[in-house]
């Protein structure tokens, strides 16, 4: 999976935890949270969903890493290298 | 015997609903529990569950109606006594309420905001395709199967306008008719919030907790010991709930917050606590609320957790007498033992109903949940 597959497959978990956002408002580089008030229950629903669908388990001290899609999808990448 | 299924009140103040859609027809069983139909409220889109086992007999109201509160939407045949499980299994009909349970399962996926627009350009739902997650409805699909031929009688009122009028009118009446009173505190909640690190860092992330679920117990155990917090104040006088369940104050993005329960909180564990806390965000969030959860909560918790606010004084839900309040959690100096160390507080407030208790009993109530957090263990 490349860079831009990671991030539309990204992009569909988030819309999905989120039905009320439309993916292509979302933008890439702010954090989801100052864009349409991602909360502390999205955030683990998306850490939910990314361990489903990438097998990949973000313990909650790198929450952080997964606060915009593009910080996620680097993160991603990387744990996934 | 007949029952008239009549369309509930889901709120203090709701005036009127619009039917989106049936989930039975004529003929069809339906058990108690069941959702029958999806009202569109000020609240969003709500299923409505029938409150009686029974036949079909008459659906009275078209989807796409606006009604007001009490209108009878439905007959049923009712039967007393109601029939045993294995024989409703046995008869012919059973095969409908089973049909029942499928439409529900196959019920439409689809987006607040998509809703909005069908409704706006009177697209029925049912027959749409779509292309969102897992098949969810989005507004480009409702916009492209354009507005329907016929025109739907009633489709004002609702949507976050709506929902604004819903809440001023709640908490104007909530303001005018209740003596609220009001006590914070702040404490220290550093062993819950290490409690947490450690308990999330050790099980699988679907089994992690947040720290609003140990509030929601804290609460809902706290209104067992003292009396006077959960329960209704109705034409002029109070009744303690037997069972304590605890709302949630859910905000929504579009603007506009519902307060979902938690039903029986108190003797939940915190796993089963948590599961249905996030389950009831996702289906406030989604517009997919129950009728039942609407009207259950005996008392509020509105956390602001997720914000950088101290403290919220929160407003009472008419006829509810009590609301928990909790703000964001934050590092601050504190003194232990002499010795001033930095500690994660969280400020806890109550508003509350002199009708009922007093500032006293009001101090004792958030005492004890300030005590429960204290030993999350225990929770």
């Amino acid at each position: 999976m490349n860079r831009e597959q990671l991030a539309h497959r990204v992009l569909e978990l988030v819309t999905a935890i989120a039905p009320d956002v439309e993916a292509d408002s979302v933008i890439p580089g702010i954090a989801f949270r100052d864009q349409f008030d991602f909360d502390s229950m999205d955030t683990l629903n998306f850490a939910i969903a990314l361990q489903r669908e990438f097998g990949v388990d973000v313990p909650e001290t790198d929450y952080a890493h997964l606060a915009s899609l593009d910080q996620c999808v680097a993160y991603l990448a990387e744990r996934l290298a | 015997m007949q029952t008239e299924f009549r369309l509930p009140a889901l709120g203090a103040d709701m005036e009127a609903g619009t039917i989106v859609e049936w989930h039975v027809a004529p003929g069809d069983r339906c058990k108690r529990g069941d959702v029958v139909a999806v009202v569109e409220t000020d609240k969003g889109a709500i299923d409505v569950e029938v409150f009686v086992d029974g036949i079909v007999r008459e659906l009275l109201v078209l989807p796409g109606t606006r009604v007001p509160v009490g209108t009878v939407l439905a007959l049923l045949d009712t039967e007393a006594p109601a029939p045993a499980p294995e024989m409703v299994h046995s008869t012919s009909r059973a095969r409908a309420g089973e049909d029942v349970g499928e439409a529900i399962q196959q019920r439409v996926k689809i987006s607040p905001a998509a809703r909005k627009r069908a409704q706006e350009l009177h697209v029925d739902v049912v027959s749409l395709r779509g292309t969102g997650p897992e098949g969810a409805i989005t507004v480009q699909d409702v916009e492209r199967a354009g507005p329907s031929p016929q025109p739907s009688p009633a489709n004002v009122g609702e949507g976050a306008a709506g929902m604004r009028a819903a809440i001023a009118a709640a908490m104007s009446r909530s303001k005018r008719e209740i003596p609220h009173y009001y006590l914070t505190t702040t404490v220290d909640v550093s062993s819950a919030v290490d409690w947490l690190a450690a308990h999330n860092a050790a099980v699988p992330v679907t089994e992690r907790l947040l720290l609003a679920a140990l509030l929601l117990k804290a609460v809902a155990l706290a209104c067992r010991d003292h009396a006077g917090f959960s329960g209704f104040h109705r034409n002029g006088r109070y009744e303690e709930s037997p069972v304590v369940h605890v709302g949630v104050a859910v905000a929504l993005r579009g603007g506009g917050l519902v307060a979902p329960a938690i039903m029986d909180t108190a003797t939940k564990p915190l796993a089963a606590l948590m599961d249905e806390f996030r389950d009831v965000v996702a289906r406030a969030r989604a517009g997919r609320l129950r009728a039942s959860e609407l009207a259950a909560p005996t008392i509020i918790l509105t956390s602001l957790g997720d914000s950088a606010v101290e403290t919220v004084l929160p407003i009472i839900q008419p006829p509810q007498v009590a609301i928990v309040g909790a703000g964001a959690v934050a590092e601050r100096p504190w003194i232990v033992a002499g010795r001033i160390v930095p500690r994660q507080v969280l400020t806890l407030s109550l508003g509350a109903d002199h009708r009922v208790t007093d500032g006293r009993l009001g101090a004792h109530f958030l005492a004890r949940i300030a005590a429960l957090l204290a030993n999350p263990s225990k929770l």
